[in-house]
């Protein structure tokens, strides 16, 4: 028993040297590749002129702070998702809303239009994410047919359909991410690894691979293979939670934005 | 509960960790300036296709500012 102790703390502080090393190596590593900055290789490109945004429509509905958004393919759909609890459908063009439901919770901070336009995902406080079919009679209820499609532990921060209607791919303040199968609610795949909560997810272009980025409370940006549910790289230079993350159009980078104001 | 299964528990996740590590450490990578002189090249590739640079015409502007109707 005693030398069992004795054997498993030895391997416990060898794995932990081992962890370290090879720490040290991929800093190293890193370093001997960062021979300039961005910006340095970027000097002589013109500037972008000055960017003239103007306001063209304003979606007037939620009781209180809006969370979130997300286009519908046809360009002309949104869905929004909001504090108060309620999640709406709006035709952009006339500011009609087309749908409305209530969430059996507050703080809907997740929402997505399906690659369809038939359906929405969203999810918050009620640790689940839930898809609604959208359907053009009046007399439907939307709140009847909605199916619960992911379970999570804590809060959904995220959601987002993939290629597809089929599979909805969330993110969750219980520190994992996971994909799902839309019909049956099945777990397709979890991701381990975030040590905090999960706040942000994006995929991939889809020309480009089948990974994901997520961001996290534990200042890290994980980039993760949908297919294994492998971390295949994680970058650690943030000081504080990672709000959002957003893949590049080519796929070979992206973006975070943290609330350590960078 | 007993300290065995709490350590070997730590010794799974120590192993998780170096296995993540040695996985990490084994990637191909390339230079910043390779990668950057690929982004750039993609960025100006694409300028034509980007509306925030081009701009979007009235005429195809699907949210442009209704003129009213006159009634002559």
């Amino acid at each position: 028993m005693a030398t069992d102790g004795l054997h498993e703390n030895e391997t416990l502080a060898s794995l932990k040297s081992e962890a370290e090393s090879l720490k040290g190596k991929l800093e190293e590593e890193r370093a001997k590749l960062h021979d300039v900055e961005l910006h340095q290789v970027a000097e002589r490109v013109e500037a972008l002129g000055q960017f003239v945004m103007k306001t063209r429509r304003t979606l007037k509905g939620h009781g209180n702070k809006v969370l979130c958004m997300d286009w519908c393919k046809d360009k002309r759909r949104i869905v929004s998702s909001s504090q108060d609890g309620k999640v709406i459908v709006w035709d952009s063009f006339t500011t009609n809303k087309e749908h409305a439901v209530t969430m059996p919770c507050t703080w809907v901070m997740a929402c997505a239009y399906a690659p369809s336009g038939c359906a929405i995902a969203c999810g918050g406080l009620d640790n689940k994410c839930s898809v609604y079919p959208l359907t053009f009679d009046k007399n439907e209820n939307m709140a009847a047919k909605k199916k619960s499609v992911a379970m999570h532990t804590n809060y959904l921060s995220a959601c987002s359909f993939t290629n597809s209607d089929m599979q909805i791919l969330t993110a969750s303040g219980d520190g994992t991410c996971a994909l799902w199968d839309v019909e049956s609610g099945q777990l397709l795949q979890s991701f381990h690894g975030h040590g905090a909560d999960v706040l942000c997810l994006d995929l991939a272009p889809s020309e480009t691979g089948n990974t994901f980025v997520s961001g996290g409370c534990d200042k890290k940006a994980m980039v993760w293979d949908m297919r294994s549910g492998q971390c295949v790289q994680a970058f650690e230079t943030h000081e504080s939670d990672i709000n959002s993350v957003r893949y590049y159009p080519s796929g070979d980078a992206f973006a975070s934005g943290s609330d350590d104001a960078t | 509960m007993s300290s065995k299964t709490s350590s070997t528990n730590n010794i799974a996740q120590a192993r998780r960790t170096v296995q993540q590590l040695r996985m990490e450490a084994s990637i191909e990578r390339i230079k910043v300036s390779k990668a950057s002189a690929d982004l750039m090249s993609y960025c100006e590739e694409h300028a034509r296709n980007d509306p925030l640079l081009m701009g979007i015409p009235t005429s195809e502007n699907p949210f442009k500012d209704k003129k009213t109707c006159i009634i002559l």
